[in-house]
């Protein structure tokens, strides 16, 4: 595949890993996280991690929308899947997510709710055009990179008068929670390997404050390994120059300012929220998106009083401080024991980009 | 979830759509985020049936040609050995 293939290449990958081998100080550890589960999945599946010297250390971000969203907002879906009325369409990933008592969207679709897999937001504008009697749902999670495509759907839903079509918001947003991440001081971070589909929306200038107020380098990474590779690279020479700029490895799909036609369309739908809870993060200021008051006949927050929901995190579960970087997901006792991707304790382990996923699914033993 | 594939643009369709084409897999998506004009033969970044943005293919052929440099310079060493 063109534009894939040639940066999966093993040869510049030697190339590039005997690099950054020359560039790494012994006398120092490099702390870099990967903000993007995208990321740590590709690191794992190219073993990067095991190629690296010992003491360049990726530890994995929040970047896994699936993982960081609260299980309340999650029994809150099953809640609307559970109306008669409705149709709720979500991404794969989300279903099987465990909530309350190990409920999960795909066990309410086994009770009888209508529940569908769909691969595009258009997919559910579709079936609402279809279901005429039905109130159409769509599950919206996701990063920048997820957001705009929701807000062009409900632009459409408008254009059509489609009244049936209804989103449940729960977008959320990268540099706010980078800023969470450092703001703690639990982490011990010299760097970041930025996102690479999350920049493509927003512009390598929107992690601007992350470089000059928290003094971090970043290096927006695209997702295959000669990319990560040659941005660790990049982050070592800024690291040992005691530098801290934004550079944009990224730059076949990155420009500095994004693309601007999302950000217009995202701006005109969504509003903040004044607070927005992650799991593994709790409750960030500013962090989440609502559909603003213009557009609030297709959200789904406004039409149903859905009910709040206080579900706690299965105790033995690491999810959260695996999201801060503050474990590894091997140091979860539940890890590969009672928590596989066939029966998740934890959404780390249900979504393909989750850390734990990652690590049980490319593990050596 | 933010996962994004290069893909070329095979025909363009109605309403913003197109026609795009991935290792012979033929999808349609929607143009509707793309502010640039874009013709048949580019590629774009498509994200759950959204192109993002257009690839830069003169700027992907640059960190390409610096790969190559450095297999280059690898058996320039190596031959001098």
């Amino acid at each position: 595949m063109k534009y894939i293939d040639e940066f999966r290449n093993s040869a510049v990958a030697q190339q590039l890993i005997k690099q950054i081998k020359l560039l790494a100080n012994p006398q120092r550890e490099y702390r870099l996280m990967e903000f993007c589960g995208g990321h740590t999945h590709a690191i794992h599946r190219y073993a990067l991690n095991q190629v690296l010297p010992s003491n360049i250390k990726l530890i994995h971000g929040p970047g896994c929308p699936v993982c960081v969203l609260p299980i309340p907002r999650i029994d809150q879906a099953i809640w609307l899947a559970s109306q008669t009325e409705v149709i709720l369409c979500s991404y794969a990933d989300m279903l099987r997510v465990p909530g309350d008592h190990q409920d999960s969207l795909i066990k309410a679709k086994s009770r009888g709710a209508d529940i569908r897999i769909v691969y595009s937001v258009n997919d559910a504008l579709e079936l609402a055009k279809h279901n005429p009697t039905k109130q159409v749902v769509f599950f919206a999670i996701g990063f920048e990179t997820t957001t705009p495509p929701t807000a062009h759907a409900i632009l459409t839903a408008q254009k059509l008068g489609l009244t049936n079509f209804k989103v449940f918001a729960n977008h959320v947003l990268t540099p706010v929670a980078m800023e969470a991440i450092l703001d703690s001081d639990e982490v011990n971070l010299d760097g970041f390997i930025g996102p690479s589909h999350v920049s493509i929306i927003i512009g390598a200038n929107a992690y601007a404050q992350v470089a000059t107020q928290y003094q971090k380098p970043i290096v927006i990474a695209g997702f295959e390994p000669l990319d990560i590779l040659q941005s660790i690279l990049y982050l070592l020479e800024l690291i040992n120059q005691g530098k801290t700029e934004i550079i944009n490895q990224y730059s076949r799909a990155v420009s500095a300012k994004g693309n601007l036609a999302a950000q217009q369309m995202v701006s005109q739908v969504f509003k903040l929220r004044d607070e927005f809870s992650w799991r593994g993060l709790g409750s960030i200021a500013k962090s989440g998106l609502a559909i603003n008051e213009n557009f609030q006949g297709y959200d789904a927050e406004k039409y149903w009083q859905i009910p709040i929901f206080k579900t706690s995190d299965v105790k033995a579960c690491e999810c959260p401080q695996i999201l801060r970087g503050l474990k590894q997901p091997r140091e979860c006792k539940l890890f590969a024991k009672a928590c596989t991707p066939e029966h998740p304790m934890g959404a780390c382990m249900v979504s393909s980009e989750g850390a734990c996923a990652a690590s049980y699914q490319y593990r050596i033993d | 979830m933010c996962l994004a594939v290069p893909t070329q643009i095979i025909k363009l369709l109605d309403n913003q759509m197109a026609l795009t084409s991935l290792a012979g897999v033929e999808k349609e998506i929607s143009l509707a985020l793309l502010a640039e004009p874009v013709s048949i033969g580019d590629y774009v970044i498509v994200h759950v049936g959204y192109a993002l943005s257009k690839l830069d293919e003169a700027d992907a052929q640059k960190t390409l040609a610096y790969f190559t440099e450095l297999l280059d310079e690898e058996n320039y060493t190596q031959t001098r050995e």
